[in-house]
């Protein structure tokens, strides 16, 4: 068994080297850098067969991309935040084209203000794009990812490009040990890239970027594309099943922890949710029968999974490491449609807005998001959204603006 | 669990010294979780390293609040941004690498924590005494054997090849028998239960005028405030009596506008703002600036004012 300790950014590059990538369009971002310089290591060296081609900017990588993968060869690219977002226009033009390839996109808050540390709205930019979208939580799950998103993003029925998320810094950077699966084996289990009727060629001419217009056209091929991933739901459990046969590791639309018997749900997707284990674990310890619930699959939503493990439970308190300016917590905003019309919908839904820009949740913060239900439990009541920001946070940020004042009564006297 | 964080500054090992630890954690059968912890990449900007190993699997993640073990270079301990004491329990084993002793930073700090010391020899590079720093730590959690941390240390660095490595292995060896005495002298930890816990005090954020709300700077105060200077490593130092007042070179050529021109035409470096790029001494054409290890220049410093 070869279990190493490895980096959320190495187990990437190990997944897409693991599943026999052919080409690699590459711009540099951080903290999605180390992705690149692993795989340029491996391709200079001779380990990895391929090619890799570094583009002058995100938007062209996304382009290159998409092209390639047009052609018939496994694509791999990656990136993260801005460098998502100036990708953006393509971003939504290629899975159009229905040529799969999987990008990692290592997530990082977005401008402004700057920051380089992780939240989810990079990657919930592109919700609606047409991509499928993975959330892993640990090393690991990365690695596996890769390899079960080769397969479902090349599946014949499928045919879309996938992004596979991790968060900057506490995952990109951060060591765990990961099982590194046999190359042999990895490479029967992802299979060779069929693809079919995807076959772009010099001196084939073929339009990708038709233009239909009178609406009827463009709906249809919205609609099929938006079929395909809902057709995702059903392939998916397959192919983490065999994944789970082979590899021993099961990987699931959701991660369900502990909810078998659990009153009250902690809901939440990335890495930050195994900190909500450890205060699971803690809380069941003092009798509280709590859990936690993880979509690994934004979309397509797994909508039905999700409305079977939350049914006839008393409350759920979603954590959204993200917000949508003017309306609150994306994941509970999702949630909340899942419920709605389900006859066992929990009666109290609780929004937390939580780990923006990397700031941490703390231990006591869970056990008061579980402390929060059960008192909402008991009234009926659902409590107002709440960001977690404490006295102490305010008081510094009032510190720093105190400077900023300073600065700005200064210009203003020395004005002429 | 043990929860170990490592202080120290931008390229000094820091990242090395905390991902030696982690791998001999690792050979010796825990689970580890290990990650440097900096903003932008900056030489000699203070940061961190953590280190969690456990027997079972590990689910804490990001930064560590409550360290068990705490290792820093003595000169971030007054560095606000480092938080060095941040979390820290009467049972926190602090390590720190300075040239002063124990009862030094004992009655310095008056802090109820254990505190060892690490003496740096004279003139080490800092990333030697990061290695020696991982050695020690690596002793003080008791349960490290010594041919597991040699092999981390050829995982680590064996790709610089064998004389640096017989170097490094040196100085970590040392490090770890230097801590012979105080073996196992680190705790575990666990999470805090939930009756321990107190409340988060959360507030509601009230809407706020737009001009006090937007992040923005106006005005350099902001950089006058933060002292970069604390970042340097080492420090240029003008020899007047070489200096030509060309008056233009290194002034002009000093990335933070950190050298100014008094009225006869000679360079006068800020301190406070300095950070030691050492752009200037390669720059001044009379070689007039030349650079010197902080360290030292702060001990001529304190000697100076004792006279």
């Amino acid at each position: 068994m070869n279990r190493k300790l490895l980096t959320g950014n190495a187990a990437a590059a190990w997944g897409a080297r693991l599943a026999g990538i052919d080409y690699v369009p590459a711009f540099p971002i951080t903290p999605q850098t180390e992705i690149i310089e692993t795989l340029s290591g491996w391709f200079e060296r001779g380990e990895l067969q391929g090619r890799m081609t570094v583009l002058e900017s995100e938007h062209s990588m996304i382009t290159a991309a998409g092209a390639a993968a047009a052609t018939g060869v496994r694509v791999f690219t990656a990136t993260s935040s801005q460098g998502l977002l100036h990708a953006m226009e393509m971003i939504y033009t290629v899975t159009g084209w229905r040529a799969p390839f999987v990008l990692v996109n290592v997530s990082r808050g977005l401008s402004s203000p700057i920051t380089l540390e992780p939240d989810h709205n990079d990657v919930l930019a592109a919700r609606d794009s047409g991509f499928i979208q993975i959330h892993c939580a640990n090393c690991q799950e990365v690695l596996d990812t890769m390899l079960i998103a080769y397969r479902l993003a090349e599946h014949q029925s499928i045919r879309l490009p996938i992004i596979v998320n991790l968060d900057g810094f506490y995952l990109s950077f951060t060591r765990e040990p990961v099982e590194i699966p046999d190359q042999s084996e990895a490479r029967e289990f992802v299979g060779e890239f069929d693809p079919g009727q995807i076959k772009f060629r010099a001196s084939m001419p073929e339009s990708q970027a038709v233009a239909v217009l009178g609406g009827s056209p463009y709906s249809y091929f919205r609609y099929e594309t938006h079929l395909a991933m809902l057709e995702a739901l059903n392939v998916y459990p397959e192919i983490a099943d065999e994944f789970n046969a082979r590899f021993g590791r099961f990987h699931g639309l959701l991660e369900c922890f502990e909810c078998d018997d659990a009153d009250y749900l902690f809901v939440m997707m990335g890495c930050f949710a195994t900190k909500a284990k450890d205060a699971v674990l803690r809380l069941r310890e003092a009798g509280i029968k709590i859990g936690l619930l993880r979509p690994r699959l934004i979309r397509p939503f797994p909508s039905a999974a999700i409305a079977a493990a939350v049914s006839e439970k008393k409350a759920l308190a979603v954590i959204d490491q993200n917000l949508s300016i003017g309306k609150g917590g994306i994941l509970h905003a999702e949630i909340a449609s899942v419920l709605y019309g389900i006859g066992q919908a929990p009666p109290i839904l609780a929004s937390f807005i939580g780990g923006l820009g990397g700031r941490d949740i703390s231990q006591e913060e869970f056990f008061e998001i579980a402390q929060t239900l059960i008192n909402a439990s008991k009234t009926g009541e659902t409590p107002p959204p709440r960001l977690l920001y404490t006295a102490r946070e305010f008081k510094e940020l009032k510190n720093l603006r105190a400077i900023a004042q300073v600065e700005r009564q200064q210009l203003k006297e020395n004005q002429p | 669990m043990f929860n170990i964080r490592f202080h120290g500054r931008g390229g000094q090992g820091i990242k090395t010294a905390g991902r030696l630890l982690g791998t001999a954690f690792f050979l010796e059968g825990y689970e580890v979780q290990d990650a440097p912890r900096y903003g932008a990449e900056r030489r000699g900007a203070p940061m961190s390293a953590y280190v969690r190993a456990d027997r079972k699997p590990i689910n804490a993640r990001g930064i560590i609040t409550h360290p068990d073990l705490v290792v820093v270079d003595d000169s971030l301990i007054p560095v606000p941004a480092a938080g060095v004491l941040a979390g820290i329990r009467p049972d926190t084993v602090l390590l720190i690498a300075s040239h002063e002793d124990d009862a030094v930073w004992r009655s310095r700090l008056n802090l109820k924590s254990p505190i060892l010391t690490i003496k740096p020899s004279e003139g080490a590079d800092p990333a030697s005494v990061s290695a020696a720093c991982a050695g020690a730590s690596a002793r003080l959690t008791g349960v490290i054997r010594k041919e597991n941390l040699i092999e981390a240390l050829e995982d680590e660095l064996g790709k610089l090849g064998p004389a640096l490595l017989k170097a490094n292995l040196d100085t970590v060896l040392q490090g770890f028998e230097s801590m012979s005495a105080h073996q196992g002298l680190v705790r575990q930890s666990e999470a805090i239960a939930l009756i321990d816990y107190q409340k988060p005090e959360w507030i509601n954020l009230p809407l706020e005028a737009s001009e006090l709300a937007s992040a923005t700077i106006q005005g350099a105060q902001t950089s006058v405030q933060v002292r970069t200077g604390l970042w340097r490593t080492q420090r240029p130092v003008v020899h007047y009596e070489d200096c030509h007042r060309c008056w233009w070179v290194c002034s002009s050529f000093c990335p933070d506008s950190a050298i100014s021109v008094n009225e006869e035409g000679f360079p006068v470096i800020d301190y406070e703002h300095c950070k030691g790029c050492m752009i200037c001494v390669a720059q001044c054409p009379s070689h007039a600036i030349v650079a010197i290890p902080e360290s030292e220049a702060q001990r001529l410093e304190r000697q100076g004012e004792q006279r």
